[in-house]
């Protein structure tokens, strides 16, 4: 009885929830003839492939009218520079440093860290994790942060109260309030370019295919996604967070959050 | 001078140490002051509920005085409870979302109906079944405006024949228990909309619902004691002492438990030195040293705790003036206190990076949105409601029906 009772209230519930996607996914910026049931978007990133230079954090930027704050990023890059370890400190690395000036854009600048103290140093490129199990969907209070059936994670702006609990449920920083919107943004994969056949922005002008960006049900012929995925080991951020993010890193290092 | 004073008296350049994503390198944390208030108020509610429910569930005599002002502290408080919430919003007009289409995993839309389940369900039924009889007898006696008010007040449920008054008590009494699971329940979902984020290792804790229960009771009777003493002396009457000193025990028993809660999770913290525990010991050892460890600790548990335990053993050689003051000042530092605390768990959750490998530091203004000034008034505003429900519904010349809660339900 206690069952049926559950079932029906349940149901009752799970109905308008799936009327508020469908609502949702009418209004993203799609074109009407895209069927995001047909779609898996999946980015993958090689870290050794970065160079620094910064051009998809000023596309992004750009491509998506992101407020030009040095506190508003979509995408942006990191610095880490690794530096030896002290003599006879029986460490195998020294003291981590790293920065992210203005997000990357416009590249870095010199590092103060005399070259021979230096063990290593690379860049590393963020965006939003897409993460199947997405921490800023589950908190959303109005349903305003939805997954989209094609693996990207969205903000409907017409809808969204601007509470922030979806920024700080983020465990990867990936999202802000727009002090023009007055509302929670982040990456959307460029959805109104990937859904018309384009590249997201960053991907586009990647000089070094550091970011590999694919469909997962449409493979095309020598697919640079799957080669990605079979020439490396690929690790994923936080994992231990359960969120099981989407977008992939190939020689990620264990300093990297 | 440290830090973290010199936000609070002079505006800082926005402040960081070693790396943050650059999303949260703001001038501001995105939750600020009126976040701070949010559970603090939520707290007192829940808090000065149970005092009441001391005197109608568990029949504790000796609370009578301040049964009804409890109950009515605690309206006044929820009702502006959601109040910083709504001013935090970027689209407070669209607030309305959160009730018609609820995002059901989301802590903080089923805060709404919590909210609205405990305003509508409990605390205003309670106070409608306690003051009912008193509403029809005013209602008659009063003439003007303020009769009209209480004729309105009755819903036209006149009949205050003794049959009648004691099915009123006696639903008083069902709602009362039905009201300490919510009560808990409310500010137990407060707890877990910190609670549950896992992305933020200060927040991110299975018992911080526990601790926002337990501290919401400290704060809520303690409020009781403040508000009883500051209306007895504006009154020019006399404290109950009886009462006071019961107050005092409750408020003793409950630092207790909720000190020791509090002192586990850190242990646990330290002990289990997960991942984020380097930045948050740094935290708790610099930039929260005032708040947290003059403010939450000291302060506010400290003192108050060896003040009210040492009333406990030996009440009898501490004479009633000092007896009185003490009890006033353990009741303000234990406010301010547990503010203190509601002020470290939201704020001090954002003064890290949640790449944990830096920390900010924060202005905090005095005008605007998030300023001090709108939270001063925010603060201020539980205290004007309780002015006018004081006014009006425990005004000295207004003759009560001078029924004893504890017993009515055993009639």
């Amino acid at each position: 009885m206690l069952a049926t009772i559950g079932g029906v209230f349940a149901g009752l519930l799970a109905v308008p929830a799936a009327q508020v996607l469908k609502k949702r996914l009418r209004k993203t910026p799609a074109p009407s003839s895209y069927d995001p049931s047909k779609h898996k978007w999946l980015m993958c990133v090689d870290v050794d492939k970065c160079i620094g230079c910064g051009l998809c954090a000023d596309a992004c930027k750009t491509e998506n009218h992101v407020p030009e704050a040095k506190h508003f990023f979509r995408t942006w890059i990191e610095r880490y520079i690794i530096k030896k370890p002290a003599p006879d400190s029986g460490a195998v690395r020294g003291e981590v440093l790293v920065d992210s000036p203005n997000g990357g854009r416009g590249g870095f600048p010199p590092t103060l860290v005399p070259r021979d103290e230096i063990l290593k140093s690379f860049f590393v490129p963020k965006l939003c994790n897409l993460c199947e199990a997405s921490p800023c969907t589950q908190v959303c209070p109005v349903g305003a942060t939805f997954d989209t059936p094609d693996g990207a994670v969205l903000v409907d702006p017409t809808y969204c109260i601007g509470c922030g609990f979806c920024i700080q449920a983020c465990p990867y920083g990936c999202r802000f309030l727009s002090p023009v919107t007055k509302t929670a943004e982040k990456c959307t994969l460029c959805y109104h370019r990937i859904t018309r056949g384009l590249l997201p922005a960053c991907v586009e002008i990647c000089p070094t295919h550091a970011r590999v960006f694919g469909d997962l049900k449409n493979p095309v012929e020598n697919d640079p996604l799957q080669a990605f995925v079979e020439k490396n080991k690929v690790h994923t951020l936080k994992p231990h967070l359960g969120t099981n993010p989407r977008v992939l890193y190939a020689n990620l290092d264990k300093e990297v959050r | 001078m440290s830090m973290q004073l010199t936000s609070f008296l002079a505006e800082v350049a926005p402040h960081f140490e070693g790396y943050v994503y650059p999303n949260e390198s703001g001038t501001h944390p995105l939750w600020g002051v009126l976040i701070v208030l949010y559970p603090y108020i939520t707290g007192l509610v829940a808090g000065a509920f149970i005092m009441a429910s001391l005197v109608r569930v568990f029949r504790v005599q000796a609370l009578e005085p301040v049964y009804r002002l409890s109950l009515l502290t605690a309206l006044a408080f929820l009702l502006c409870a959601t109040l910083p919430l709504l001013c935090h919003l970027g689209h407070p007009e669209r607030s309305y979302q959160i009730m018609i289409t609820p995002h059901l995993t989301s802590p903080m839309a089923i805060f709404g109906f919590v909210y609205a389940w405990y305003l509508m369900a409990v605390l205003l039924l309670e106070l409608w079944f306690d003051f009912r009889e008193d509403f029809v007898n005013w209602g008659q006696t009063e003439p003007g405006f303020r009769g009209f008010i209480y004729r309105m007040l009755t819903v036209g449920v006149t009949d205050v024949s003794p049959k009648a008054v004691a099915l009123d008590h006696k639903l008083s009494w069902i709602i009362s228990i039905v009201g300490i699971p919510s009560a808990f329940l409310l500010h137990g979902y407060v707890g877990f909309i910190f609670g549950s984020i896992k992305a933020n290792p200060w927040w991110g804790n299975a018992i911080m619902p526990i601790i926002f229960i337990l501290s919401a009771m400290v704060s809520g009777i303690a409020l009781c004691v403040f508000v009883y003493m500051v209306l007895t002396w504006l009154r020019r009457r006399a404290l109950d002492l009886r009462c006071l000193d019961v107050m005092g025990m409750y408020l003793f028993y409950a630092l207790v438990i909720d000190a020791t809660v509090e002192t586990l999770d850190w242990i646990h913290r330290a002990y289990s030195a997960e991942e984020g525990f380097r930045v948050m010991e740094y935290m708790a050892q610099q930039r929260l040293f005032y708040t947290l460890s003059i403010g939450q600790v000291l302060m506010g548990t400290l003192i108050p705790l060896v003040t009210l335990g040492t009333f406990q053993v030996a009440r009898k050689y501490i004479s009633t003036a000092i007896r009185t003051r003490l009890y006033f000042t353990c009741s303000v530092l234990i406010l301010l206190g547990v503010l203190a605390m509601r002020w470290n768990v939201v704020m001090g959750g954002q003064f890290f990076s949640k790449s944990l490998r830096g920390v900010m530091s924060y202005k905090l203004e005095f005008a605007g949105a998030e300023g001090w000034f709108l939270g001063l008034i925010l603060l201020s505003l539980p205290f004007i409601i309780l002015t006018v429900l004081i006014h009006l519904f425990l005004s000295q010349r207004l003759p009560t029906s001078g029924h004893v809660p504890h017993r009515l339900e055993t009639k």
